[in-house]
């Protein structure tokens, strides 16, 4: 029935209102806008190797029985002239472990001259199991945990364990996802950064 | 050569499909009806192609061909065959496929009808549905390839991966079925609304003739959502069947603004109003469904359904924008034509009550969208993630499901046009009288949440008012023509079967109420370690702990089953065996045993993450009140709805 | 007489440190699994998706369970467990975002959407009325069933004229609907 009927309603027919269709359009786009950058964050991954770490202005606290410096907190904006091993495990991460005393061998090896710092940031833990842990592998290098989770945030870390070596300036040389195969692949990378 | 085949396959009928569209535009713009004759027929033969291409899938899923990457992701050998056939909808690629076949025959469906009247139409309707057909099987073929062999190099797995523990149960033979029939249903409607935007029919042609389609999508999208709910209750062990989570809440949006539109069509037939209303509502549906689609498998948001990470998120994305901006731009162009024939005398005429429908579901929508998105925003603009749970929604929506439970039960009684408080109170102090039983019961055992109390009294009321409708009417009809009340009663539904099959899928909105109530409010659980012998008191039922059994099953699982004996006052009522399976790749389910009556479940889980032994074995134990009430409206709903999309006695020419 | 005092005060002292260890030990016993449960379920699983606290399988999950329950155990309220958990593993372990800075937006934007939508309903009622009384009152408003122009004789009656009026505007609304 296309025809009108006498007791229609003769209003005129104006077009859409001008406000509904900018706010229309403006939530559509604001939505496809957002919706991209989600699907770029979900795509991103991990921080890789290049990327800066000037902005990552965490001070991190450190478990009791630790400290650098004489300090119990850490920062990485502090650590600048050194290379830096940052390595994330958990305490309920199965493989962590098999990289354990890997990392605290590689540390032992290069505290003396004080040019590479190694820290472990432990994700999502509790205290008491990550403390055990920690004294099961008798590690010496300073520990800590990732308070509200801004560090691992920060790095996007897509899981555990996974270790990041930082240069001098402060920018990621090199990313290692899941446990080292032995202490001498620690070894390597370290060198490597060291000889630049 | 087989999975070469099927990959061929799918490539020629997105080749059909493309040829199909840009013919139908074409012979539309040349007025050729030959082209559009053309265009019609390649799309009917989209659907034996794609049924091939099915075909093929299962017949590799079911003979374990493990040097098909799809195959060996979701099946195993120790898996039943019909496991290995739902097997075909169990990951991303297969469920894409699975996705363009239901589309599929849909649209081979409506192709089919006779077009006479609507010859215009056509080529259009063509266009939009074959758009989705092309983009979700552009899917497959660039992304998702089902078919993709293991790469070369690699020896072929003599054993699959299998489907996750919590998809081998018969709930994955119905659940995504019915959940994706629902969502590809709604395109049909979608596709004759853009169909009647383009070519510039102001009439509500199109809503008379998807009127059926609109309801059976309806309920499919209906049964998937229940169905999602009793395999959650059934299988996750958590002794829920809800959580609001992302995907639950991404097939919970199309089925808001469905329902609201089931209802705001029928406003256009009788009263010529809101036109451009329907046309916001159709398209609002459509593209959540494709919107709700994205955000479950694109990876964008988090959840425990959504599958894995994949690359089609940059398409689909372009999809999305291109239909939003599509169906907008359109719906404005055409805004003018639709005339409006408003009149609303009243604001307790069914129109009115309707609108209040509509904007209720609407709420519901906006509470329910702005908390699936808020996570990301908050992430996106602040760094920080937050969760947004259960607590938020149910407080945010629960008033609402109440505004809509007294809506169900006062707008049966208004009228299209007028009602006022004097008319509308005259039909209902009755069943408002009536309804007062409910609470008067309730609170005679004991029960003073008041909560409960209001919702009860509600859906009193809405049994109490359709039921009235029913009496009235075949109780009227039988006096006058003498025959038995009964007959009278069939002959009354049969004459409108719209609206008496919609009044008893109201009544099983509010049994499922009963059952929300029941389980939301009065839920009570423990958690404790038995050993033999040891008893669990809960809500007045005792469960004793009898005995363990442990070992291997034939088919690698490593079971370890309870057994608990179940009385209540002294009277053994029965034995409950939870289990917990432990699969040979490691996977773990926990199995519950639930003793089910119309006033209550008992529900028993083995708590296997806290360790099992005989001496101290850990088990939660739930007390779920009415919740087999969810079920039972489940069941009511679907003889609701068949009885409203019957065809009524006088046929009508579609 | 010095080794004897010695060797005592060593009795005294272990005696004392595993009563110590027994009475913390006694501690997390006495707190049960529906009390960790009670507030666990109000929690996430901190990295798990959108798993509730008192669910999750994980070891994990199982470890923040006891450390809740170490922490009633110490007297710990639930309002500073859950503060111990946000300040240890984000604002994404709550179910629900904490009120303040910008996760208010979530609890305002909803009710201010609404509130617009039915400030909009309620001037397009007007305007639909206005419209509707500029026209000449044409009679296309249906009675409803039963009712407005029922006789005022009460209502429990079986008088035939009701029935067919009702049934008359039954049939009238049937035929209107094609």
């Amino acid at each position: 029935m296309t025809e009108n009927t006498p007791d229609e309603n003769t209003a005129p027919n104006r077009g859409m209102p001008l406000w509904v269709q900018i706010t229309v359009w403006t939530v559509l786009i604001a939505l496809l806008v957002v919706v991209f950058m989600g699907l770029q964050r979900a795509k991103e991954g991990n921080v890789q190797a290049g990327a800066e770490t000037g902005e990552f202005d965490f001070t991190m606290p450190l478990f009791e029985g630790y400290e650098h410096e004489g300090e119990q907190e850490i920062s990485l904006t502090d650590l600048r002239g050194k290379i830096v091993v940052l390595n994330f495990w958990a305490s309920w991460c199965v493989t962590c472990k098999d990289e354990a005393v890997e990392l605290e061998e590689a540390w032992r090896f290069y505290q003396p001259e004080g040019e590479v710092v190694f820290i472990g940031v432990d994700y999502v833990d509790t205290e008491p199991e990550a403390r055990g842990y920690l004294e099961t592998y008798d590690i010496t290098y300073p520990n800590g945990p990732d308070m509200g989770t801004r560090i691992s945030q920060a790095f996007r870390i897509q899981g555990v364990p996974e270790t990041y070596f930082l240069d001098r300036d402060g920018v990621v040389q090199h990313v290692q996802l899941g446990p080292f195969r032995s202490t001498e692949q620690i070894l390597n990378i370290v060198n490597s950064l060291l000889a630049e | 050569m087989l999975p070469s085949l099927g990959y061929g396959i799918l490539v020629i009928t997105l080749l059909v499909i493309i040829y199909s569209v840009a013919v139908a535009i074409y012979g539309e713009v040349k007025k050729s009806a030959a082209m559009v004759e053309s265009a019609r027929r390649a799309m009917l033969l989209a659907l034996p192609l794609i049924t091939a291409a099915s075909a093929i899938l299962i017949y590799l899923l079911v003979n374990d061909r493990y040097e098909v990457e799809y195959v060996w992701s979701v099946t195993n050998r120790s898996m039943p065959m019909y496991l290995k056939i739902t097997a075909w909808w169990g990951g991303q690629p297969g469920s894409l496929l699975f996705w363009s076949f239901l589309l599929s025959t849909f649209t081979s469906a409506v192709t089919l009808r006779k077009w006479d009247r609507d010859r215009e139409l056509l080529p259009w309707v063509l266009v939009v549905t074959g758009v989705t057909l092309a983009f979700f099987i552009s899917l497959n073929v660039f992304f998702e390839n089902p078919f993709k062999l293991v790469p070369a190099g690699v020896s072929i797995p003599l054993d699959g991966r299998g489907l996750n523990p919590l998809l081998r149960h018969p709930g994955m033979i119905i659940h995504p079925p019915a959940q994706y029939l629902g969502f590809v249903a709604f395109t049909i409607p979608f596709a004759f609304a853009i169909a009647s935007l383009i070519t510039g029919r102001t009439d509500d042609r199109w809503i008379r003739i998807t009127r059926r389609w609109t309801l059976w999508a309806w309920l499919f999208l209906s049964l998937g959502l229940v169905l999602g709910m009793r395999w959650a209750y059934d299988v996750l062990g958590w002794g829920g069947y809800w959580g609001w989570d992302p995907v639950e809440i991404a097939a919970l949006m199309p089925w808001l603004t469905g329902t609201a539109f089931l209802h705001s069509v029928m406003i256009q037939e009788k009263r010529g109003m809101l036109k451009h209303w329907n046309m916001i509502l159709i398209i609002l549906t459509f593209d959540l469904v494709i919107f709700g689609t994205f955000l479950t498998r694109s990876g964008v948001l988090s959840s425990v359904h959504a599958f894995a990470q994949s690359e089609i998120g940059p398409l689909f994305f372009t999809f999305i924008g291109f239909i939003f901006f599509a169906s907008f731009g359109l719906l404005t162009k055409r805004w003018a034509d639709l005339k409006a024939e408003t009149e609303m005398k009243s604001m307790l005429s069914k129109e009115a009550l309707f609108l209040l429908n509509n904007l209720l579901f609407l709420s519901l929508l906006v509470i329910s969208f702005w908390g699936v998105i808020f996570p990301l925003l908050s992430e996106l603009f602040t760094g920080s993630k937050v969760s947004v749970g259960p607590p938020f929604y149910e407080r945010a929506t629960g008033p609402i499901w109440g505004a809509l439970m007294l809506l169900m039960g006062v707008a049966p009684l208004s009228a299209w046009g007028i009602s006022t408080f004097k008319t509308l109170g005259r039909s209902i102090w009755k069943p408002a009288l009536a309804s007062l039983i409910a609470p008067i019961w309730a609170i005679s055992v004991g029960i003073t949440n008041w909560v409960a109390l209001i919702g009860f009294t509600l859906i009193g009321l809405v049994i109490a008012v359709t039921i009235r409708e029913f009496w009235r009417g075949a109780s009227a009809r039988s006096r006058k023509s003498g025959e038995n009340f009964f007959t009278e009663l069939q002959k009354l539904i049969k004459r409108d079967r719209r609206r008496y099959g919609g009044y008893i899928i109201h009544i099983s909105m509010v049994l499922m109420g009963i059952g929300i109530i029941g389980i939301e409010l009065f839920q009570s659980d423990t958690q404790q370690h038995l050993g033999i012998g040891d008893q669990v008191e809960l809500a007045g039922y005792t469960v004793q702990y009898d005995r363990l059994d442990q070992f291997r099953h034939e088919d690698g699982r490593f079971i370890t089953r309870g057994e608990m004996s179940l009385s209540k006052d002294g009277k053994y009522l029965g034995t409950l065996a939870p289990r917990f399976d432990l699969y040979p790749d490691g996977q773990p389910m926990t199995i519950p045993a639930v003793r089910s009556t119309l006033v209550d479940d008992v529900y028993i889980i083995l708590v296997n993450w806290e360790g099992i032994t005989a001496e101290s074995t850990p088990f939660k134990v739930y007390h779920n009140p009415l919740v087999k009430w969810v079920w039972i409206g489940g069941y009511v709903f679907i003889a609701g709805i068949i009885i409203a999309a019957w065809k009524d006695e006088e046929k009508e020419k579609i | 007489m010095k080794k004897f005092n010695i060797l005592l005060l060593l009795i005294i002292l272990l005696s004392l440190f595993s009563i110590g260890t027994v009475a913390a030990q006694g501690g997390t016993d006495e707190i049960s699994d529906d009390e960790v449960n009670a507030i666990a379920s109000q929690l996430f699983c901190p990295v798990c998706e959108n798993t509730p606290l008192d669910v999750c399988e994980t070891q994990a999950c199982k470890q923040w369970r006891e450390l809740i329950r170490l922490k009633l155990s110490e007297g710990s309220t639930e309002a500073e467990i859950k503060e111990y958990f946000v300040a240890n593993y984000g604002a994404r372990v709550l179910s629900e975002p904490p009120r303040e800075g910008f996760s208010l937006l979530v609890y305002f934007v909803p009710p201010a959407i609404i509130l617009a939508g039915i400030v909009i309903l309620f001037r397009a009622f007007k305007q639909w009325q206005v419209n509707d009384d500029d026209e000449a009152d044409a009679p296309t408003a249906e009675a409803p069933l039963d009712g407005a122009q029922a006789s005022p004789t009460s209502t429990s009656g079986t008088n035939d004229p009701k029935d067919d009026d009702y049934l008359a505007r039954f049939e009238e609304q049937l035929r209107k609907k094609d």
